[in-house]
């Protein structure tokens, strides 16, 4: 493929923010996405008049939480100038908001791109926990389901992706012989990287025997195997290289995107179950670029559930299909002074479901050397992937520093 | 005693009025029932307009045999919804006339740490007398002349 096709490498992100982080901060969630926004801006170095695209994931709707704020009320709130904007969730997962910004800038639609998601489902839920917010959870509700995917979902008591991910898992462990053991160095690494994240949810210690203890969710999900709902937003500027050499901090070039879907969009239907669109985003990802992955210094990669971590260790070919829990055995690898970091931030099963963007954040200041007392031990990393979504939806992008 | 007098577990049940309001009532007829491509012979699901392989729109419900295979599964233990008593399985199978068209369905009369990967099945349904119309809920049971 000529370089010059890849219209991703005119990109790069030259800022990053977050707001406060919380399990319920009960504040506004259009106030948390400004000043996620606004940090996001000012770490660039820029002037909130020189931004003139916006995109996000979702946009506004969906269930309560979902999302803290729309392009709209951005747009307003800031009294932004646009040349180009974009809101959807039915794009690569949560990152394909970011990689659609890069595009954008590539195109040259814009120049710096405020690219911003938001979240505050740890309020939203409230006292009542997750039932809260789920479907009938206000009783026995005579509502039906509403045609489309959770018409073939809702009817049997199935309503959270952690039922159909744990049923991918459980495939996995079937074909494979993936263990829990394995799995459970996702949320034990996790945990220990939280704990040297000051925004992280959850920071003590958590032994193997403590994740053995958990209640079971949907086996062979524990409770630790599932991300924590949480209030905050986290906020990126992608600009055009060009424009970018004179900001606050050495640019994170954007080298390659990975979005591709080829099997079928479904939660059930997709030819292989074990792998997911993983699989497609991963692989597409490596066609775009003339790295190879023992080029990769650490990586931050989805872990809405456990299993989904294991799944992009395999399909971004950073080990064999099939070989992920042998990968992650024993934790040692993974760890920040192991070969492979991995979720150095504590991932969104113990720091807290920003959705997919927490890991993008994670990739920037790991590249920028600034990752303080959780920094990883190899010195002067060069190259990192941050990967959101899997089930039916995903994508990946990967991140070189200038 | 009929069986609308038995206590009926709770469940959100699908719209009628849609184009797959076939595939929740065919089971009155005791049957499931999906969509096959009359040109082809493919099966199509969930349901749509035309045929994904040779964009037929001569498609018609036709009833399969309702064996089927345990794809995957999950002992939920979450009480997501009210109704189901805990724990139950949520399983996604694959039906023997095209293991490529899949269901996600719940599993009965079984021990749930009984099912395993690839266990036989065959649909049993539950009937649903309701205001908006009847449903009938496809579930799967071992079945035991292939176990």
């Amino acid at each position: 493929m000529d370089a010059n096709e890849i219209i991703e490498r005119r990109s790069c992100i030259s800022g990053i923010g977050q707001s406060e982080v919380g399990r319920r901060l009960f504040r506004d969630p259009l106030e948390l996405t400004l000043d996620a926004c606004l940090a996001a801006v000012q770490d660039a170095g820029l002037r909130i008049e020189e931004i003139d695209g916006l995109s996000t994931y979702p946009g506004m709707g969906g269930p309560a939480g979902f999302s803290g704020a729309g392009a709209i009320a951005v747009h307003d709130a800031l009294r932004l100038e646009l040349d180009w904007f974009d809101s959807g969730i039915e794009t690569a997962g949560q990152l394909g908001s970011v990689i659609k910004a890069c595009l954008a800038v590539g195109a040259g639609l814009a120049n710096h791109v405020l690219c911003f998601r938001s979240v505050w489902e740890g309020s939203a839920q409230g006292e009542k926990g997750r039932a809260g917010v789920m479907p009938g959870g206000g009783g026995r509700a005579s509502a039906r389901a509403p045609s489309g995917f959770t018409e073939w979902t809702l009817p049997f008591a199935a309503p959270s992706a952690a039922v159909w991910i744990a049923m991918f898992a459980q495939r996995h462990f079937h074909e494979y012989g993936t263990t829990r053991e394995q799995l459970a160095q996702i949320a034990l690494n996790a945990r220990a990287n939280a704990a040297l994240n000051p925004k992280a949810i959850y920071t003590e210690p958590m032994t193997p025997d403590d994740y053995f203890a958990a209640r079971m969710i949907a086996e062979p999900f524990c409770l630790f195997d599932c991300d924590v709902p949480c209030d905050g937003a986290t906020a990126f500027v992608v600009s055009r290289i060009e424009r970018a050499r004179d900001l606050r901090w050495p640019p994170i070039r954007v080298e390659a995107v990975g979005t591709a879907l080829h099997g079928r969009p479904s939660w059930d239907q997709f030819d292989d179950l074990s792998t997911m669109a993983t699989r497609d985003a991963g692989a597409h990802l490596w066609r775009r670029t003339d790295l190879v992955p023992s080029d990769v210094d650490l990586v931050e990669l989805y872990d809405g559930f456990s299993f989904l971590t294991l799944s992009w260790l395999e399909a971004l070919k950073l080990c064999g299909v099939g070989e992920s829990g042998p990968f992650v055995e024993g934790g040692k690898r993974i760890a920040r002074d192991g070969e492979l970091p991995l979720n150095t931030h504590g991932g969104q099963l113990s720091a807290g479901r920003l959705h997919g963007y927490g890991f993008l954040h994670e990739a920037c200041v790991q590249l920028r050397g600034d990752g303080g007392a959780r920094q990883i031990a190899k010195p002067n990393p060069q190259v990192a992937i941050a990967a959101a979504g899997g089930g039916n939806t995903c994508g990946c992008m990967l991140l070189t520093r200038e | 005693m009929s069986q609308s007098e038995i206590e009926l577990p709770f469940r959100m049940l699908p719209q009628l009025g849609t184009r797959s309001s076939f595939f929740w009532t065919a089971g009155e007829r005791g049957e499931l029932t999906f969509l096959q491509c009359g040109d082809c012979g493919c099966w199509i699901h969930p349901p749509q307009p035309i045929c994904p392989r040779d964009h037929s729109k001569n498609l018609k419900p036709q009833a399969v045999s309702g064996r089927a295979r345990v794809h995957t599964f999950t002992i939920n233990h979450q009480p997501w919804m009210p109704g189901p008593e805990l724990p139950y399985v949520v399983a996604i199978v694959e039906i023997e006339e095209d293991p490529s068209v899949r269901l996600m369905t719940n599993l009965v009369n079984v021990e749930p740490r009984d099912v395993h990967i690839g266990m036989p099945v065959r649909v049993v349904f539950e009937h649903h007398p309701d205001d908006g119309g009847d449903v009938w809920i496809p579930l799967f049971e071992p079945d035991s002349e292939r176990c």
